[in-house]
């Protein structure tokens, strides 16, 4: 009796005002308003341009080199001792994560409505590497916002973007991270909306941002989906990736959200605990409210100001998360879960030693959880991580924790 | 229903003159003090006080206001204080009309109905809330109307004249022209399109203008004056008070006399805006 009414399908969102339930939406100044207005026109239109489709099918294909492998992990299955392990392999991407999946997408739109310069914001500097990739790949200038605390801690990431021909800026504000960098991208935007795309590069941000950050994104589920059947035979008993900002886990999630059977579990940084506020997890430990152009569960004070979060990984590092997450969360489709920092330690050495495979931090908080979960279920079920980053850009941040001089 | 907003501008309209409506942020950089500023505000010249509610994110400002925005948060400035803050005020003047400008977020938390409430009966004319563009009129401009107070929108450069009625549609008390596309704080934009653009708005409103964003000077007040119905000026306010305070946060000067100082000279500004024409 007490069940929530379940629509009949979690992927209809968002409706005509970008709303995914009471998430989303177009919280922005008035200034943005049209260009955003703007943007949608474009995007419904390319949505369904077969040119358009043809020429980033092509992209993904011979320049990010898609389809990534679905790969069973013997080592971490054999280790784990319960089910089996696959790894959806998005560091195999060109620029080493699934980031390149939405730029591209997004370089070609900004293309389309004829804008000149290019911005984005970055945390882990994922998306400012593939920002900067794609930018150096169709000859536009980039500038990347970047937190003064991520430009530290993700060195040679700040080092590719600008070896691509990108302005980094760092920014001071707070705590320097990517709520920071968001901020005073945003800023940019308002004062160069003439010729300046906004390459978001998360799930989260107005509308129509979510919705097409998560299409471009959903590539990864939907191979991931045709690839267990072609390889397994069926599908998986449930799927599991880390969100941040949330694109990686909404990319893989989405395909899979009609399939009822299929659990999914998205991982939220748990820093050091949930208890204070170190940590990012806005959707275990938040409250509903309105930043960076939606609504969507926040870490805020009890006066609604933003409280800046922690974690070892800079791209979780962010105190809101995409409204469609917030949406799943709220319908109970997806669990989310904290990890904490030293169990994602664990899992990416655990990861580099049994599979040979460096995972970012990021990825290690899914890999966390799975390490959890694994030994609680049958060897004949089957659990698909998003393994959405490469790792070597966090060997630095992994050596200080091991107290390591490199 | 007139509000005292709509009472100020009739006024002004008589006299012949713009009005000058002047930003400064709650609780900078303490409660105390900023109550200060507040009240020496009418009697140095301004006509519509604009009342900033500190945000932790404030996207669409430059970096005197943001800094303001901090140093409120830091001495504990919250938007129940900021409510106080208008009823304290409201104990001896009950004329000059007080807008409240800020984010949402604090706001929506604090919930809809209880915040209006709040405000209503605190003596609260009008709301700038910068990331509430008509598309999200269900959450506080349509509650706000029905309260009783004025939701006044932002138009800007980008807004053409296609979606200017959209804009204008449930805006009240005064249309707020910001001069360029930008964070406050930035450079005056070319006169001469500010000319043209409050003219292009009056064309779709009866509603009086006010045109800000770069506006620091008595002689660009003069200049904005000339033509619009309201010149805004806030962030050279909030670098007065930020001038007075030392590196270590105390005051070498008294903020209050420092902001009454700089309205008087844009008071003189705004009072012979339109004398060139009248000659």
């Amino acid at each position: 009796m007490n069940k929530p009414i379940e629509p009949n399908s979690f992927r209809t969102g968002p409706d005509e005002q970008g709303m995914f339930g009471i998430f989303g939406g177009r919280f922005v100044a008035e200034t943005l308003m049209p260009l955003i207005l703007d943007l949608q026109q474009h995007w419904e239109e390319a949505k369904t341009d077969p040119d358009f489709q043809a020429e980033l099918k092509s992209l993904s294909t011979y320049y990010a080199g898609r389809p990534s492998k679905l790969y069973f992990a013997e080592g971490l299955t054999r280790h784990l001792g319960g089910a089996k392990i696959y790894l959806k392999r998005e560091d195999l991407n060109h620029t080493g994560s699934h980031k390149i999946n939405n730029c591209l997408g997004q370089i070609l739109l900004a293309k389309r409505m004829g804008k000149t310069r290019i911005i984005a914001e970055t945390g882990a500097g994922q998306h400012g590497v593939a920002s900067a990739t794609v930018s150096a790949r169709f000859n536009l200038p980039c500038v990347v916002y970047m937190g003064a605390t991520d430009v530290e801690r993700q060195k040679p990431n700040v080092f590719r973007m600008k070896l691509l021909g990108a302005e980094v800026n760092a920014v001071t504000a707070g705590h320097g991270t990517l709520k920071d960098a968001m901020n005073e991208a945003l800023r940019d935007w308002v004062t160069n909306v003439h010729d300046t795309y906004y390459l978001i590069g998360t799930a989260a941000g107005p509308h129509p941002y979510p919705e097409m950050v998560r299409d471009f994104q959903a590539v990864i589920g939907t191979e991931a989906r045709e690839q267990i059947q072609e390889q397994e035979g069926r599908l998986p008993d449930a799927i599991i990736a880390a969100v941040g900002g949330g694109s990686n886990a909404i990319g893989l999630f989405h395909p899979f959200l009609d399939d009822r059977d299929v659990r999914i579990i998205g991982v939220e940084a748990g820093g050091r605990g949930l208890e204070g506020v170190e940590h990012c997890a806005s959707m275990s430990a938040g409250k509903p409210g309105v930043l960076h152009g939606n609504r969507t569960y926040l870490l805020q004070d009890k006066d609604g100001q933003i409280i800046e979060g922690h974690s070892i990984s800079a791209g979780l590092d962010y105190p809101g998360v995409g409204p469609e997450h917030s949406f799943l969360r709220d319908t109970k489709r997806v669990e989310y879960v904290p990890i904490l920092d030293d169990e994602a330690l664990d899992a990416f050495q655990l990861t580099t030693r049994v599979e040979g495979i460096i995972p970012a931090l990021e990825s290690a908080h899914a890999i966390a959880h799975a390490v959890k979960l694994a030994p609680t279920m049958d060897k004949d079920q089957i659990i698909i991580i998003n393994l959405s980053g490469r790792g070597d850009k966090d060997v630095h941040t992994v050596a200080k924790m091991m107290g390591m001089e490199m | 229903m007139t509000t005292r907003i709509d009472r100020r501008f009739a006024k002004l309209k008589d006299e012949g003159r713009p009005a000058l409506v002047t930003y400064f942020m709650g609780g900078d950089p303490d409660y105390d003090t900023s109550l200060r500023i507040m009240k020496a505000m009418p009697k140095a010249g301004t006509d519509v006080i604009e009342l900033g509610m500190p945000f932790s994110d404030p996207m669409a400002d430059g970096p005197a206001i943001q800094a303001a925005g901090l140093r409120a948060l830091k001495s504990g400035q919250t938007l129940a204080k900021t409510l106080q803050m208008v009823r304290d005020f409201r104990t001896d003047d009950n004329d000059t009309p007080i807008v409240m400008m800020g984010y949402y977020n604090p706001i929506y938390l604090y919930g809809v109905e209880t915040f209006l409430a709040e405000a209503v009966e605190a003596g609260v004319d009008g709301l700038i809330v910068v990331d509430l563009p008509p598309e999200m009129d269900e959450e506080l401009c349509i509650p706000a109307i029905r309260a009783g107070i004025n939701f006044i929108r932002l138009a800007t450069p980008t807004t053409d004249d296609k979606r200017l009625p959209k804009v204008l549609e449930n805006t009240s008390g005064f249309v707020y022209y910001v001069s360029m596309n930008g964070i406050t704080g930035s450079a005056l934009a070319n006169t001469g399109d500010v000319t043209e653009a409050v003219k292009r708005i009056k064309s779709h409103t009866d509603l009086p203008i006010c045109v800000g964003f770069g506006v620091k000077t008595a002689e660009q007040a003069r200049v904005i004056g000339a033509s619009a119905d309201g010149v805004v000026v806030g962030t050279a306010i909030v670098n007065a008070v930020a001038n007075v305070l030392g590196p270590d946060g105390r005051m070498t000067a008294d903020p209050a006399e420092a902001v009454a100082t700089l309205i008087g000279g844009l008071a003189q500004g705004v009072r012979q805006a339109r004398l060139a024409h009248a000659g």
